[in-house]
């Protein structure tokens, strides 16, 4: 499964050089250096609090390291903001979802649809007819994705009255509504059971193939883990402790002295 | 009969401008998390830039004036306050808005003057009999009262198809929702902080041009912010309707308990009486009548 199709994998799309972040004395990132290639799906692992999260927050502006550069589509950078990731193509979703509760699952996923907007949100509130014409065109986008998802029966439902598996598929849903070229899930599969697992698997690996997203991906589960992903970078205590294939990196011992919690 | 009547709607009027200063401070609220204690000062900002600015031009351009006006100040905050102090906690935004509010009130004073100046945008002001059939009598009120509450209602209504209807209502209603997930799908929220000042900078506007023509316009607008707490708490931080629909309560309960039980305690009843009904309101029901959740986020 690990090779799907017609899908080629193309140049660096991403590169994290020497990033250090600490939170007062815990340093959460220490040094990591890895990249991500265009149209591949990359997983991030590690143990509870190794850092893989933050990792996640460095790369779309919510973290500022105090360290390393970030370069996307060949520009680096050392500090980005959500708002620049987010407009340059990079987009995600959360380890505890943070959907809009209050909201339909539409218009969860119209949200996503925001930068797309031509017409920027001040001069839309002066301004009605084009807007209006716009608006129709990405409701239709924001419908395809709603098909895509096989969300149908749901799309006029609050999200917050959905269950824990429909909720993080709507989430999905709105970071794909930005059409990103880097898609980065935050354990889309936690919590969920067999069967919902088996469709968020599909669901990544069609985006994957058919829309060629890169996605950097974060998950406990070792099976889909060594199943879905291209290559696997490994995180413990903050630091890279191996970087490879699935089986380069199965096969290594210090990611299984990691795992079996083997002290330093 | 008829006479409780009046009693009720005069009560009402002044629950219209109560719920409309706690509209205006629900809406920052919603989208920031800021308890905006400046928001009687930008009433009292508003309503003297546009009782100044109609001496020197016509009453339409001096509206649209004063509404630039508060979008410059809606600006001003963005850059001069809210920017410097992101990620801080609520309670340091919230001295910061108790600085913003004696900032204004001293600001406003100096550049347009510190006297009662009389408002008169030509609203109707005139007793009219109503419900004569209904009652013996029937129920004396001015169409000041009603022109007052049309007022309100209009922008209420727009508020709320502004909310529900565009994009930038969404994108407003998804900060108001979740600050990192709306960041993570690009909404600016520098942007949205303007918006709802300016927005709620309006509404004051409106509330101040409510009261002024009720009572002149002076210093004492800036006070009825503290008339709009017990608005908040019955009605909800985080809830429109409930800001309509607290004014309105305390508003009318506070006229109603002057008139009929104020005598047993020698009147007065009328200053003190929201502040009880919300403590009490406080104790059943502390997350407010539709508030969603409880000031304090954990
Ligand atoms: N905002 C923050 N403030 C303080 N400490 C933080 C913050 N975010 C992360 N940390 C700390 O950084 C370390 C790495 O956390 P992170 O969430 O990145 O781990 P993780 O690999 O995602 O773990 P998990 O598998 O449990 O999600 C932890 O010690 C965590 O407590
Ligand atoms: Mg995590």
């Amino acid at each position: 499964m690990t090779d799907s199709g017609g899908r080629k994998i193309g140049d660096v799309l991403l590169k994290v050089d020497n990033i250090s972040l600490a939170f007062g004395g815990v340093r959460a990132l220490n040094d990591v250096s890895f990249d991500i290639r265009a149209h591949e799906i990359r997983a991030i692992i590690g143990p509870n609090g190794a850092g893989k999260s933050s990792m996640l927050n460095v790369i779309n502006g919510f973290y500022h390291p105090q360290k390393g550069t970030i370069t996307f589509r060949d520009i680096a950078r050392t500090d980005i903001g959500p708002y620049d990731a987010a407009s340059r193509g990079i987009a995600r979703t959360f380890q505890n979802i943070a959907l809009f509760r209050g909201m339909s699952t539409l218009d969860n996923i119209m949200t996503g649809r925001l930068l797309k907007m031509k017409r920027n949100l001040l001069w839309q509130a002066l301004y009605w007819g084009p807007a209006k014409a716009e608006e129709m065109e990405h409701r239709a986008a924001a419908e395809r994705i709603i098909d895509f998802l096989e969300i149908q029966a749901i799309r006029k439902v609050p999200v917050g009255r959905l269950p824990y598996g429909l909720q993080k598929r709507v989430e999905l849903g709105r970071a794909l509504a930005s059409e990103p070229d880097l898609l980065l899930l935050d354990e889309p599969m936690a919590g969920m059971n067999v069967e919902e697992k088996e469709d968020m698997c599909r669901f990544i690996l069609d985006v994957n193939d058919e829309f060629g997203t890169t996605i950097a991906l974060i998950e406990h589960d070792m099976g889909v883990v060594m199943d879905i992903s291209d290559r696997v970078v490994v995180l413990d205590y903050g630091k890279k402790i191996a970087d490879g294939t699935p089986d380069e990196v199965r096969g290594d011992q210090a990611v299984i002295d990691a795992y079996l919690g083997v002290s330093h | 009969m008829g006479f409780f009547f009046e009693v009720l709607f005069g009560g009402f009027l002044a629950g219209v401008l109560y719920a409309l200063v706690a509209l205006g401070f629900v809406l920052i609220f919603k989208a920031s998390g800021v308890f905006n204690f400046a928001q009687g000062a930008m009433v009292l900002f508003a309503a003297l830039s546009l009782v100044r600015l109609m001496e020197w031009m016509p009453i339409p351009l001096a509206l649209l004036a004063s509404v630039a006006i508060m979008i410059v100040f809606a600006l001003a905050v963005e850059r001069l306050v809210l920017r410097p102090l992101v990620n801080q906690e609520g309670i340091i935004l919230f001295m910061a808005t108790i600085g913003v509010s004696y900032f204004l009130d001293g600001f406003a004073q100096t550049v347009w003057g510190s006297e009662i100046y009389k408002l008169d945008i030509g609203l109707p002001n005139e007793p009219v009999m109503i419900l004569e059939s209904v009652f013996d009598g029937g129920v004396l009120v001015n169409t000041f009262d009603l022109a007052a509450a049309a007022i309100a209602g209009v922008l209420v209504l727009v508020l709320a198809i502004f909310f529900q209807k565009t994009r930038i209502g969404r994108a407003l209603r998804a900060v108001a929702d979740d600050h990192q997930a709306a960041q993570s799908v690009g909404i600016p929220l520098r942007d949205i902080w303007v918006i709802v000042w300016s927005t709620s900078g309006i509404v004051a506007l409106v509330a101040g041009i409510v009261w002024g023509s009720a009572l002149g316009v002076q210093f004492s607008i800036a006070l009825v912010a503290l008339k709009a707490l017990p608005v908040l708490i019955l009605g909800g931080f985080t809830s429109v309707p409930g800001a309509i629909i607290g004014g309105l309560i305390i508003g009318a309960g506070e006229k109603l308990a002057e008139v009929f039980i104020g005598p047993c305690f020698g009147g007065g009843i009328e200053t003190w009486f929201g502040y009880v009904l919300a403590l009490l309101f406080l104790l059943v029901r502390p997350q407010g009548l539709f508030g969603e959740r409880i000031i304090e986020r954990v």
